[in-house]
C-alpha cells in the first residue's frame, strides 16, 4: 500500500472517517445542527477533491487491481455524494425530533455511501461483494432506525433479503472464478474471449449459471422484477428520508457496478445477455407500474415507481452499444441516474414534510395541499411531472436519452415498451396532483419546513428543471465516464 | 476516446422576433407566478401580455414574405443540446405562418373569454398564457426534439385547466385528455427517435429532405404510423376521436375556444409538415386510406352531430365533422386540396373558437346548455342570436364567409383523384346545414321563455373577441388571397420538394 494508492481512495476514505466523526462528535457538541453543517461541508470538500481527480486523472488501479478510479468511478462518487448531502439536509427535521442517536443516524449514511462509492471503483469480484455488505449492513440498521412494527419489519426484511441476494451473488462469483481462474474483471474478460460456440456447449454452462445468478443478485440490489418484493414493505416502513436515500442511491450503486461487471467482464462475451436485461426490464416497468396505479399510500406507490423506473434503467443495459454514434446504452444509465436521482429526492422531500405534517402517508390526505403549502405542492408536482417523463423535466430528457439508446441498438420494441409504460405511470401520478390541486384542503394548517429542508428541496427541483432545459453538459460528462467502461478494467 | 465537448463557438441567428412571439407568453405566466396576486391585476396583465401576442403574430405574418417562400424569420441557436446535435431552432413558413396568427388570434380571445374568471384567477391566467407558448411552439419549431417538448408542454395546462375550472365530469375528461395524448405522443416519440438514428439529425428542415431515402431502422410505414397516431388522436380521426367531445363539454369556455381552435390544428399541422412531407412515398400508398377516414370522420362526426342535446357536445361533435375535411384535402395531395386542408384548419379554428364563446356566453347567462330548455333567446341576446347565425352559417358553409372557400377547395381538390369520396363528403354539409340550423332554431327562434325573461345580452367586453373572430371570418370570406397566397406558397413547396409536383 502506497500512498499513492491512499490517495486515490481519498473520497472513500472521507466520507467513512466523516461517519466515524458524526458519531463522536455527537458526544460532545450541545447544538446537533452543527453535525450537518459538519457533514455537508465535509462532503462539499469530499465532490471538491473529486472533481479535481475528474479534470486532473488518469484511469488508475490501486490495491493489487482491486479497484479501478476512472471517470466512470468519478461519476458515480459525485453522484453519491451529491445525493447524501441532499438526504442529510432533508433529514434535519426529521432527525430532530430523535431523542438519542442522531450522530449515530447520519454516522450510518455516510458508512453506507463509502460502501457504494467503493462498489463503483470495485473492479474485482470480492471487492464489489465487500463493498455491497459495507453498502447494505449500515442500511438495514437505517431502515429498523425508527423500532416501531413497521420499521423493525423493514430493517429485517432489507437485512434477510440482501443475504439470500448476497449469497446468489457469491455462489455466481465463485462459478465464475471456477472457470476463468480469476476475480478481476479485466482478466475475466479476456478467459471468457475464446469461449463462444463450441466451447460454450462443452462445459460453458457453469459460465452461464454464474452470470445468470449474478444477473439475480444485482437484481435484487436494483429492485428489478421479480426480484423486486422486499421493496414496497421495505420503503413503507423504512424512516422516509432513508426510503429517499435507498430510492436512489442504492439503486445507483447497484447499477454502476452491473454496467462496470457485464460491460467490463462480459462486455466482448459472444452470448447475448443483453436479452436477459431487456426481458427484466420489460417486467420491471409494467408489473411496477400497474402495481403503483392500485396503491393508496404514497411511499408505497412510490416504491412500485422506483421499480418501474429501475425497468427503464434496464433499458439502457439491455441496449448495448451497437457501435453507431449518439447515446449508448451505459450513457443512457449514467444520464437516467443523474436525473433520476434529482427527480425522486425532490418527490420524497416533499413526503418527508408533508407526511410529517399530515400525520399520514395516505395519498388521500394530501388533498389541497395546494392551498396550506403552495411551493411544497408545486414542487411535488413538477417532481411528478417529471417522473412521467413530460417536459421541460430532467425525467423527460432522461426518458428521450435512454429510449434513444435502445432505438440506436436497434431495440425499437422496448423503446414502444418503455413510452407505453411511462403513459400507464401518468395516471397514478397524475393522481397525487389531483388530489392536491382539485380537492378541498381537511385544514388550513401550514406545513413548517426548515432552511436546511429548503436548500435541498430547492437544490433537487432547480436540478430537474435546469437538466430539463439544459441536458447537455451532464450528456457530454455522462458519455466521458460511460466511453471509459469499455477501456478494460 | 476524445471527449465529445463541443467547443465551437456559441452561435445565435435570427431577429428574436419568432422566438418573442412564442416565449412572451410564458414569460408572462413567471411574472405572474412571482409578482402579481390581486385578481385584477393579474387579470390586466394577462390582457396586455396577450394582445401585445396578437399583434407579434400578426406581424409574423405581415413580414412572412410568399413571393420569397421558404421558411423565414429563423431564429436559431445551434447549441442548444450538443450532445445530441439538437438545436434551438425555430421559423414560419407559408403553412405555419397562418397558424401563428390563428394562435395569437384564439389566444388573445381566451383570454379576454376569461374576464369573469373569479376562481383561483392567478393560476388560471398562468396555465393560458403556458398554454399559448406551447401552442405558439408546435407551430414554429424546425427541431423536431424541440416541437415534441412544445407538443407535450401543453399538456399539463390544459390538465389544470380543464380539471380546476371546467364542469360536470370535469376530472375524469381532463384524465382521458391526458392519457390519449400522452399515448399518442409516446409512439410520435418512438418515431421522432426512430428517424433521428436513421437520418441523424433532428432538424425538421433536413429530415424532410433525406428522411425517406435514409436507411430507416424499421419499416418507413411503421414510422409513419407512429408518428401518424401522434397527430390523429390531436385532429382526432375517427376512432381515436372520443376523448374530444368529454373535453370540450367539461372544458371552460376559453378553454374549449382553444381546444377547438388551435390544439386541433397541431394534429392537421403535424400530418401536413410531418407525415405528408417526410414520407410523400408512404404517403402517396396510403392517400386512399386518408381519404376513406375523412370521410368517416366527416358523416359520422356530422350524424352525431344531429343527435347532440348539449350546446357544447353539438360544436365539439361538428369539429370532428369538419376535421374530416382536412384529412380529405390532405389526401388529394394536390396544390389546391392541401390549400384548402391548411385553409380548413384556419377558418374551422375562427368559426369554431367563435360558436364556443357564443355557446359559453349563452350558458353563462341562461345557465343552461341544454337546447331542449332553451328558446326564444333572440328576443333577449339579439347580439348572441345575430352572431350566432353568421357563425353558424359560416360553419355550414355560406358563400361570403370563410368556412366556404376552405370547403370548396378542398373539393375541387379532392374530386378529381377521389371522387366517391368527395360526393359522400359534400354530404356532410347538408347534414351541418341540418344540425346548424336547427339548433339556432331550437336555441334563439320561437316563443320567448318567461324564465329568461330576465338575461340580457353581451357586454361590451364579452363583445370584444366576438366582433374580433367575426372580423377574421368575413374577411377570409370575402377575400381569401389574404390567405390563399401564402398557404398555397407553402404546400406547393412540400409538394414540389417532396413529390416532384409542380
Amino acid at each position: 500500500m502506497s500512498w499513492r494508492e491512499v490517495s486515490l481512495i481519498l473520497p472513500e476514505v472521507g466520507v467513512i472517517g466523516l461517519g466515524v466523526l458524526m458519531v463522536l462528535a455527537d458526544l460532545v457538541l450541545p447544538r446537533k445542527g452543527w453535525l450537518v453543517v459538519l457533514a455537508v461541508a465535509g462532503l462539499m470538500v469530499l465532490g471538491g477533491i473529486t472533481i479535481g481527480a475528474w479534470v486532473g486523472g488518469e484511469a488508475e488501479t490501486a490495491f493489487f487491481g482491486t479497484l479501478r478510479v476512472d471517470q466512470f468511478s468519478h461519476f458515480f462518487r459525485i453522484l453519491i455524494l451529491g445525493i447524501v448531502a441532499l438526504v442529510i439536509l432533508a433529514s434535519v427535521d426529521y432527525v430532530s425530533h430523535f431523542e438519542r442517536f442522531q450522530g449515530e443516524y447520519y454516522g450510518l449514511l455516510l458508512f453506507s455511501a463509502g460502501g457504494m462509492m467503493f462498489l463503483a471503483s470495485a473492479s474485482e469480484l470480492i471487492s464489489i461483494y465487500l463493498a455491497l455488505e459495507l453498502t447494505t449492513l449500515p442500511l438495514a440498521a437505517l431502515a429498523a432506525f425508527l423500532r416501531g412494527d413497521r420499521s423493525t419489519e423493514a430493517g429485517i426484511k432489507l437485512l434477510l433479503l440482501s443475504a439470500l441476494s448476497s449469497a446468489l451473488l457469491l455462489y455466481g462469483m465463485v462459478l465464475i472464478y471456477g472457470f476463468t481462474g480469476t476475480t478481476h474483471l479485466g482478466a475475466i474478460a479476456t478467459a471468457v474471449q475464446g469461449v463462444a460456440g463450441e466451447g460454450l456447449r462443452s462445459g460453458g454452462y457453469p459460465l452461464l449459471l454464474g452470470m445468470v445468478l449474478l444477473v439475480a443478485g444485482f437484481g435484487f440490489k436494483v429492485s428489478a422484477v421479480p426480484f423486486q418484493m422486499w421493496v414496497p414493505d421495505v420503503y413503507q416502513g423504512a424512516p422516509t428520508p432513508i426510503t429517499a436515500y435507498l430510492s436512489v442511491a442504492s439503486k445507483a450503486a447497484g447499477f454502476a457496478v452491473l454496467l462496470r461487471v457485464f460491460y467490463v467482464a462480459f462486455g466482448q462475451f459472444d452470448v447475448n445477455w443483453g436479452g436477459i436485461f431487456a426481458v427484466l426490464s420489460v417486467l420491471s416497468m409494467t408489473v411496477g407500474n400497474l402495481a403503483a396505479v392500485a396503491q393508496r399510500d404514497i411511499k408505497r406507490m412510490l416504491a412500485y415507481s422506483t421499480i418501474a423506473h429501475g425497468g427503464y434503467l434496464l433499458v439502457g443495459v439491455a441496449a448495448i452499444a451497437s457501435g453507431a454514434p449518439g447515446p449508448t446504452g451505459p450513457t443512457g444509465v449514467l444520464f437516467y441516474l443523474g436525473a433520476y436521482a434529482l427527480t425522486n429526492l425532490a418527490a420524497f422531500f416533499v413526503v418527508i414534510a408533508a407526511s410529517r405534517s399530515l400525520g399520514s402517508d395516505q395519498i388521500q390526505e394530501y388533498a389541497g395541499l395546494a392551498r396550506r403549502a403552495p411551493l411544497l405542492a408545486a414542487c411535488l408536482a413538477f417532481a411528478l411531472v417529471s417522473l412521467t417523463g413530460i417536459p421541460p423535466t430532467a425525467g423527460f430528457m432522461a426518458k428521450v436519452f435512454i429510449f434513444g439508446a435502445a432505438v440506436n441498438s436497434g431495440l425499437v420494441w422496448l423503446a414502444v415498451a418503455g413510452v407505453v409504460n411511462s403513459v400507464l405511470s401518468a395516471y397514478y401520478y397524475m393522481r397525487v396532483i389531483r388530489a392536491m390541486y382539485f380537492a378541498p384542503p381537511s385544514s388550513n394548517e401550514r406545513v413548517p419546513s426548515s432552511l436546511a429542508f429548503r436548500i435541498a428541496l430547492g437544490v433537487s427541483t432547480v436540478g430537474v428543471l435546469a437538466l430539463g432545459l439544459a441536458p447537455g453538459p451532464l450528456m457530454d460528462v455522462a458519455d466521458q465516464a460511460a466511453s471509459l467502461l469499455r477501456a478494460g478494467g | 476516446m476524445e471527449p465529445s465537448v463541443v467547443t465551437e463557438a456559441v452561435t445565435w441567428q435570427g431577429t428574436g422576433l419568432l422566438s418573442a412571439t412564442v416565449l412572451l407568453p410564458l414569460a408572462g405566466a413567471i411574472f405572474i407566478a412571482l409578482f402579481l396576486r390581486e385578481r385584477r391585476l393579474v387579470r390586466g396583465f394577462a390582457l396586455v401580455v396577450i394582445t401585445v401576442d396578437l399583434l407579434l403574430s400578426l406581424l409574423v405574418f405581415a413580414l412572412y414574405d410568399s413571393s420569397e417562400g421558404g421558411y423565414q424569420l429563423v431564429d436559431r441557436f445551434a447549441n442548444w443540446i450538443p450532445f445530441l446535435k439538437a438545436e434551438y431552432h425555430l421559423g414560419v413558413d407559408g403553412i405555419s405562418a397562418p397558424l401563428v396568427l390563428l394562435a395569437g388570434l384564439l389566444g388573445a380571445a381566451a383570454v379576454w373569454a376569461s374576464w369573469h374568471i373569479e376562481e383561483r384567477a392567478k393560476e388560471y391566467f398562468m396555465w393560458l398564457l403556458v398554454l399559448q407558448t406551447a401552442v405558439m411552439g408546435v407551430f414554429t419549431s424546425l427541431d423536431f426534439l424541440l416541437f415534441f417538448i412544445f407538443w407535450e408542454l401543453e399538456l399539463v395546462p390544459m390538465f389544470f385547466l380543464i380539471s380546476v375550472w371546467g364542469s360536470g365530469r370535469r376530472e375524469y375528461s381532463a384524465m382521458k385528455f391526458l392519457i390519449f395524448t400522452l399515448t399518442g405522443s409516446a409512439f410520435m416519440l418512438v418515431g421522432i427517435l426512430v428517424l433521428y438514428f436513421s437520418a441523424g439529425t433532428f432538424s425538421i428542415v433536413e429530415l424532410t429532405a433525406t428522411a425517406e431515402a435514409a436507411k430507416l431502422l424499421i419499416p418507413a410505414g411503421l414510422v409513419f404510423a407512429f408518428l401518424f397516431v401522434g397527430f390523429a388522436i390531436k385532429l382526432p380521426v375517427w376512432p381515436l376521436h372520443t376523448w374530444l367531445p368529454d373535453a370540450h363539454t367539461d372544458a371552460p369556455t376559453a378553454v374549449s375556444v382553444m381546444l377547438a381552435g388551435v390544439l386541433l390544428k397541431m394534429g392537421g399541422y403535424g400530418i401536413i409538415r410531418i407525415n405528408v412531407a417526410m414520407f410523400p412515398d408512404v404517403t402517396r400508398d396510403i392517400a386512399w386510406l386518408l381519404a376513406t377516414l375523412g370521410v368517416i370522420n366527416v358523416l359520422y362526426g356530422a350524424m352525431v352531430t344531429l343527435r347532440q342535446t348539449d350546446l357544447k357536445r353539438l360544436v365539439a361533435f361538428s369539429s370532428i365533422s369538419h376535421m374530416g375535411y382536412v384529412l380529405l384535402g390532405v389526401a388529394s395531395l394536390g396544390t389546391v386540396g392541401l390549400t384548402g386542408a391548411a385553409l380548413q384548419m384556419f377558418t374551422h379554428g375562427t368559426i369554431t373558437g367563435l360558436l364556443f364563446l357564443l355557446v359559453g356566453l349563452v350558458y353563462d347567462k341562461a345557465h343552461t346548455r341544454h337546447i331542449g330548455d332553451l328558446g326564444g333567446l333572440a328576443s333577449r341576446m339579439p347580439f348572441v342570436a345575430s352572431v350566432f347565425l353568421v357563425a353558424g352559417l359560416a360553419s355550414l358553409g355560406l358563400p361570403g364567409l370563410s368556412g366556404f372557400v376552405a370547403e370548396v377547395l378542398v373539393f375541387l381538390g379532392a374530386f378529381p383523384v377521389w371522387g366517391l369520396a368527395t360526393v359522400l363528403g359534400a354530404f356532410g354539409i347538408v347534414v351541418a346545414a341540418g344540425y346548424i340550423l336547427w339548433m339556432i332554431q331550437r336555441c334563439f327562434f320561437g316563443p320567448a321563455r318567461e324564465r329568461f325573461a330576465h338575461i340580457g345580452d353581451a357586454t361590451l367586453v364579452e363583445m370584444i373577441p366576438v366582433v374580433a373572430l367575426v372580423a377574421a371570418i368575413v374577411v377570409v370570406g370575402v377575400y381569401p388571397r389574404i390567405l390563399t397566397d401564402v398557404l398555397t406558397t407553402g404546400v406547393s413547396e412540400i409538394l414540389t420538394a417532396s413529390f416532384g409536383l409542380g
